[in-house]
């Protein structure tokens, strides 16, 4: 099975597209790939006729050239039949978009449609989903291009049980600066599922990180994903829904009751170290460190901060989170302390964390960093930089990433996520070191590592 | 021939649904795992002969296929030394719903363990281990792993429970021996893998563990409904 023209498709149709309707699916789908996209788009509807001064196309197998990828969405009844047309012309695979199938209990049609196409090989995203979102590519979400965010071009594959939690999950990626590589709603997930999406994006060279939003896997499916995130070569990302402990009453051992659904979900999640997110916050934070480090850490943080407040609710937060704060050796205070401008060297706290202090400069807070990058109980730094104090200058995020890159261990800064800041941001992000928009976040991105093999 | 065995007990159960604590233990014996020494009867004489043979004081408990949950029906008694003891819990336990016989067996002492299996719809057998006995949902202090585990899956598995320390040993107290421990893990995980296809769950509570051994001291295997 060949996944290639679904998601790097040169040519397609959109089946279903109306003469009458101007916001139906298959209109907005063919508008906004026709307008904005490279592939070459031809709209397709049984009544043929003529559409925004293009001829509509009767059926799939009128269109002259070879078609890579079809994008359904005519009325559920009628999926079969146009399945059986894209197979006939030799089309690569489908996007249905149409609902009215498993998800409201014609489980037999969605099987039909299913039997035509495994006897075929056709491969096919959903039913009753929003499928494929892949930049400079593609994009069948039916939502018109005005009203969605668009992360920008990047390194996450995201793949989505629910449409709308993907859609608002490219918000969230975008108000981080988190850039896409794919983005897949499989909806019923009746052909293509998680685990041939793990394959996929496994071996697409611009995916780094790969995260999931999953409800549930079918019977002895969960064993079989966590088998493939084992021997992927990426870090894998999970949020999970569906948590509730509903049907575990009634259970008659112990082992039973103590190893509820979500339960197991989770702590094998764990076994097999693919990061589990708690909520939607976390998937972003993980998704930005692990596209930045795709190896673990164990969780020692040596944190530097500007401000005793940011370092107490940073000490708080990774209490919380399991992350470790640990003493630092002697050797590295002293050095540190030596190198300090004399200004700060007498106000400074040198216990992790390190208050540098609203007086300290660039120099004192690239000093600290790479002394408490080679210390021995130190295998993380985090850089809580509040750029309000005059000394800091908008060099700080480039100059503190030639200190993480030299010195090699993960480093992850705390920036206001304001455009006043850009400058020191970007510092930081073009620079391969993720920056979260609150210490909590910052945390979560440690946390994540954490979560991750270690190196 | 042991896999036999095995075949025979789960077959024979299959109509309970459930296999009777006997025979669990036979079926873990047969596995290579350490079981108390018991005698099954209804005789309190044979009984008394045991009592008086063993080592130290004996358990008595009712089979019964009507009593899944033993400690509900007050179907286990601990701490017998005596003769008469002996045969007053014995009448007592002779009465009870279903009673076929009695299972008496030598006392065992340790730190009480919960090893159990599940066949998880997602993701087939896993495993839990955590601190055991009659308590073990109240403080629910377990961890959980797809089977089959490794050893490094036992040491996680042990490191991740609050009370890692009654494991390791603490205040002059010894701990568990986890050669024991990871040997009775990674076997019994093997044996769930190969019995999937049978086996709903296993509560192995309490397994008896010290420094030198761990025992199964109550064995219930729930089966697959055919």
């Amino acid at each position: 099975m060949n996944l290639k023209y679904l998601f790097r498709p040169s040519t397609m149709a959109v089946i279903g597209v109306s003469t009458s309707q101007d916001n139906h699916p298959a209109n907005v789908i063919y508008n906004k790939n026709h307008l904005r996209y490279p592939v070459k788009t031809f709209p397709v509807n049984p009544k043929g006729g003529i559409f925004s001064r293009e001829t509509l196309y009767q059926t799939v197998e009128d269109i002259q050239e070879k078609i890579d990828m079809a994008v359904i969405a005519v009325r559920s009844e009628f999926v079969p039949g146009v399945v059986e047309q894209c197979i006939q012309k030799g089309v690569g695979g489908a996007v249905i978009i149409s609902g009215g199938f498993a998800e409201s209990g014609n489980l037999r049609l969605q099987q039909r449609v299913v039997d035509i196409a495994k006897e075929a090989s056709f491969p096919f995203v959903g039913p009753n989903c929003l499928g494929i979102y892949a930049p400079d590519y593609v994009d069948t979400f039916f939502l018109p291009g005005e009203r969605i965010i668009h992360p920008d071009k990047g390194n996450v594959g995201f793949v989505s049980q629910s449409g709308g939690v993907l859609v608002d999950q490219m918000v969230k990626f975008a108000g981080q600066g988190i850039g896409i590589s794919l983005a897949v709603s499989i909806g019923n997930k009746a052909f293509i599922r998680e685990t041939d999406m793990l394959d996929w994006l496994d071996q697409d060279l611009a995916t780094k990180v790969i995260a999931f939003y999953v409800e549930g896997f079918e019977k002895g499916e969960g064993r079989q994903f966590i088998k493939k995130a084992e021997q992927c070569s990426k870090p894998v990302i999970i949020l999970k829904a569906g948590k509730s402990k509903k049907g575990i009453e009634a259970v008659s051992s112990h082992t039973a009751a103590l190893a509820g659904d979500y339960r197991v979900f989770s702590e094998v999640m764990k076994q097999y170290c693919v990061a589990e997110a708690d909520n939607e916050y976390e998937l972003t934070s993980f998704c930005e460190a692990l596209s930045c480090y795709p190896k673990g850490i164990n969780g020692n943080i040596g944190i530097i901060t500007l401000s005793g407040g940011h370092g107490v609710i940073a000490a708080d937060a990774c209490e919380r989170h399991g992350v470790s704060i640990p003493g630092i050796e002697p050797a590295t205070i002293g050095i540190i302390k030596e190198k300090l401008s004399p200004e700060i060297r007498n106000i400074v706290s040198l216990e992790n964390p390190l208050d540098l202090t609203g007086s300290s400069t660039d120099c004192d807070i690239v000093t600290s960093a790479r002394h408490l990058s080679r210390d021995n109980n130190i295998d993380c730094i985090m850089a809580l930089l509040i750029p309000y104090s005059p000394g800091i200058s908008t060099d700080i995020g480039a100059k503190l990433s030639l200190v993480a890159r030299n010195e090699g261990k993960p480093m992850i800064a705390y920036v206001p996520n304001e455009d006043k800041y850009r400058i020191i941001i970007e510092g930081f992000e073009l620079n391969n070191i993720p920056v979260a928009s609150s210490v909590e976040g910052a945390v979560l991105m440690a946390k994540a590592l954490m979560r991750c093999r270690p190196c | 021939m042991l896999d036999k065995t095995v075949k025979k007990i789960i077959e024979k159960s299959k109509s309970l649904g459930w296999i009777l604590e006997p025979d669990a233990k036979a079926l873990m014996k047969s596995r290579g795992f350490d079981i108390p020494d018991s005698i099954l009867t209804s005789s309190f004489k044979e009984a008394d002969q045991f009592l008086t043979h063993s080592k130290g004081p004996v358990v008595a408990k009712a089979v019964s296929k009507k009593i899944l949950h033993k400690t509900e029906h007050q179907a286990v008694v601990t701490g017998i030394f005596s003769s008469d003891h002996l045969k007053n819990e014995m009448e007592r336990l002779q009465k009870l719903v279903g009673c076929e016989n009695i299972l008496v067996e030598e006392m065992v002492q340790g730190i009480e363990i919960i090893i159990g299996a599940k066949n998880d719809f997602q993701f087939g057998p896993v495993i839990v281990f955590g601190i055991g006995g009659t308590s073990v949902e109240i403080y629910n202090d377990t961890a959980v792993r797809m089977a089959p585990l490794s050893p490094d899956d036992v040491l996680s598995m042990v490191n991740s429970l609050k009370a890692k320390e009654i494991i390791s040993g603490y205040r002059g107290k010894t701990g568990v021996n986890m050669e024991a421990l990871t040997h009775l893990l990674v076997n019994f995980s093997q044996f769930v893998m190969e019995h999937e296809n049978d086996i709903e769950s296993i509560d192995l509570n309490p397994v008896m563990c010290t420094k030198d051994q761990c025992v199964i001291v109550d064995a219930r295997i729930m089966l697959q409904p055919s």
